[in-house]
């Protein structure tokens, strides 16, 4: 399947489930792994990277037109999932990119296997627990609080995730929750009710090159765990953007791809 | 019938502008609403209550668990059963129920209601709900998309606890105990029956009739809305080719009798206005954590938490009209409740006559009308399936009576 982004999109079979991998452009190869809510193929930072690199980008099981996997429960089913998708794609030593979640995902497999993550690029990532900054609570969000928690221009953000629906119509409102329920259901397995699964305790690790980005006024992970993962991993660069939430990946795409490019 | 006197033990003190300068009554509420020493009274006028109405020959007194909320204040249903176990000699005590998701390990469901079923000498109802997602997910941080698989397993270990009269091993997923062996184990045979609370998902039908557990639908919508629900259960025993026996189901309803209708108004609406504005005040953040929820009950149209109608908007006569409560006189609410169990077809009932913040004199005045002048007609709705025991307790013929050692003499002494 091809679109107008050049962004296509394959299956691959996995243990997990068949697994919707979106993939474009060329140059080193570069896995991208995406955050809870999920990516399309119309994604501009997917549409960026593709700009540079031969990226890669499956969907979790649930997400998009991956498969459903009950098989799929906690933090070491995931991260042997991602590993069994790069295996399924044939990829070796792929630059890995992970936000949020994907982040998290990334961290633990440049953790567990660091011999075979050589580059690694953290952009807002999940994993770590501060108690003095306290994580807002995401799977108690409402659709219209979504954009102040996630962008550091909130209305402009809201307009980039505007639905376009109407709630109180259920046949808008039922795919809106199915494909909610099948999303954050699993996301829910890594991130509920407290995004820690103990990455603090394998994070040492990793012996990838690892640059960590983050937008300077992240409302989800603020600050302070840019500066705690950069204190975790030996080396780590840390690029902070300013002027961009959570979603620094939308509002402030080049320096992202910018911050990328370190990893060389 | 069986009709279960249902305290729901709500917190009677939150005041006039709670819904304006609080965001929900469960899971984040205030602390400074809560007051212990006016609890230690709250709780002893309910447990009178649930007594009175033992007295008063209802079937069942009843409890659940709900956690961190002004709507229902027992985190643990089995302190007040053990309570209701001494002071009540007739009713069942229906705790309904447990949230055995909730529990680490599961077993200790099985234990506490073993003892409670001995405790009663058979006086014993039991239920296993899912339990809601502000107590499940939000205030037990079970995960969400992992609640269906942890209750399926904890369910399974608790009646194989019940059931195998010899010890076993048990390799769960969420629970591992190499030596599972009951002691005390349950009295009545082979388990207490179980009542399982449902909101509509579609698998918890098929749940109830693989395992011959009665379907309770405990919504405060009334029995018109829960009409569709009710016909999906229904629908769902014929295509099984099971038995319709109406105590495959039961229905819990908000009802308030009085002499007349004009005076069942005056005197109970400012409860009924409490309850609905009030302890149904939650924020919609916490109704429903994505995951909780299975694909197959969305899609199955059941949206009513995000459908559910603007309570504070509601009239006395939008609630008696729309049936989300039943009031009036005796005669009114004997007709609306045989529509009720004959519309939804339900042999077991769970009447909410205690409602909000309802003082006790107004509630045991509407009590003693509902069960002298109301519940003895209603009695024989099914006398087809009057011998179907399958879903209620079977209690020992020769029960202790309580007889604290010296209580003569001190009642004598003062």
């Amino acid at each position: 399947m091809s679109s107008q982004s050049g962004i296509t999109s394959r299956t691959i079979e996995t243990r997990a489930a068949p697994i919707n991998v979106l993939t474009g452009g060329t140059g080193p190869d570069l896995l991208f792994l995406h955050a809870a809510g999920g990516i399309t193929a119309e994604n501009p930072f997917l549409k960026a990277l593709a700009g540079k690199y031969r990226v890669f980008a499956p969907q979790l099981p649930g997400y998009g037109d991956s498969g459903d996997s009950d098989n799929v429960r906690d933090m070491l089913d995931v991260t042997l999932h991602s590993f069994d998708v790069l295996e399924a794609l044939d990829l070796d030593k792929p630059i890995l990119v992970g936000h949020s979640l994907g982040g998290m995902i990334a961290a633990e497999m440049a953790a567990l296997r660091p011999r075979e993550v050589e580059k690694l690029c953290l952009i807002a990532a999940a994993g770590l627990w501060l108690d003095d900054y306290p994580v807002p609570d995401i799977f108690t969000l409402l659709p219209r609080e979504f954009p102040a928690y996630m962008f550091h221009d909130a209305d402009a953000g809201a307009k980039m995730m505007a639905t376009g629906g109407n709630m109180n119509d259920p046949a808008f409102l039922i795919p809106f929750l199915v494909t909610n329920a099948r999303q954050l259901g699993m996301a829910g397995k890594f991130l509920f009710p407290i995004p820690e699964r103990g990455l603090k305790e394998r994070i040492h690790r990793i012996r990838a090159k690892t640059v960590l980005v983050w937008g300077d006024s992240d409302r989800i992970f603020p600050a302070p765990y840019a500066q705690a993962f950069k204190a975790l991993i030996p080396g780590a660069q840390l690029v902070a953007i300013p002027d961009a939430g959570h979603q620094v990946v939308l509002e402030k795409t080049d320096a992202v791809l910018a911050a990328i490019g370190r990893l060389g | 019938m069986k009709f279960t006197w249902f305290n729901l033990m709500p917190w009677p003190h939150l005041p006039d502008d709670f819904r304006e300068k609080n965001r929900s009554v469960w899971v984040d509420i205030d602390q400074a609403l809560f007051d212990p020493v006016k609890c230690h009274e709250v709780y002893n006028d309910y447990l009178d209550l649930l007594e009175y109405a033992d007295q008063l020959g209802y079937d069942g007194v009843g409890i659940n668990e709900h956690h961190q909320n002004g709507y229902g204040l027992m985190p643990s249903p089995n302190i007040m059963a053990a309570s209701l176990a001494r002071r009540t000699s007739n009713a069942a005590v229906v705790v309904l129920g447990n949230s055995i998701a909730l529990y680490n390990p599961p077993i200790r469901v099985a234990e506490e209601f073993a003892m409670l079923d001995i405790m009663t000498g058979g006086r014993f109802v039991a239920g296993f709900p899912v339990g809601t997602s502000m107590d499940t997910n939000y205030c037990y941080g079970t995960i969400p998309g992992l609640t269906r698989e942890k209750y399926a397993e904890a369910h399974e270990l608790i009646i194989r606890a019940w059931t195998e009269k010899k010890p076993f091993a048990f390799n769960g997923r969420y629970t591992k105990l190499r030596h599972v062996n009951l002691w005390p184990n349950v009295l009545q045979t082979p388990h207490p029956p179980i009542h399982i609370p449902g909101g509509g998902s579609v698998e918890t039908y098929d749940f109830c009739l693989d395992n011959t557990y009665s379907y309770s639908y405990l919504s405060f919508s009334g029995y018109l809305r829960a009409k569709a629900l009710m016909e999906g259960y229904w629908n769902r025993v014929g295509q099984r080719n099971s038995d319709q026996s109406p105590y495959r189901a039961g229905f819990a309803q908000t009802v308030f009798v009085a002499e007349t209708d004009e005076e069942a108004e005056r005197l109970y609406s400012e409860h009924a206005f409490y309850f609905y504005n009030r302890c149904l005040h939650v924020y919609p953040g916490f109704a429903d954590a994505p995951g909780y929820r299975t694909i197959k009950t969305i899609q199955s149209g059941n949206l009513n938490q995000y459908m559910r109608p603007n309570y504070p908007t509601l009239t006395w006569k939008d609630l008696v009209d729309g049936g989300y409560i039943i009031a009036g006189s005796p005669e009114t609410v004997r007709q609306r409740f045989e529509e009720l169990i004959k519309g939804l077809h339900v042999g077991n009932i769970f009447l909410l006559l205690h409602v909000g913040n309802m003082p006790k004199d107004k509630c045991m005045y509407s009590t003693k009308l509902f069960a002298e002048k109301v519940m003895p007609h209603l009695r024989n709705m099914w006398p087809e399936h009057a011998t179907d025991n399958r879903f209620w307790c079977k209690p020992i013929a020769r029960r202790a009576t309580p007889a604290p050692v010296g209580h003569a003499e001190m009642v004598a002494a003062q």
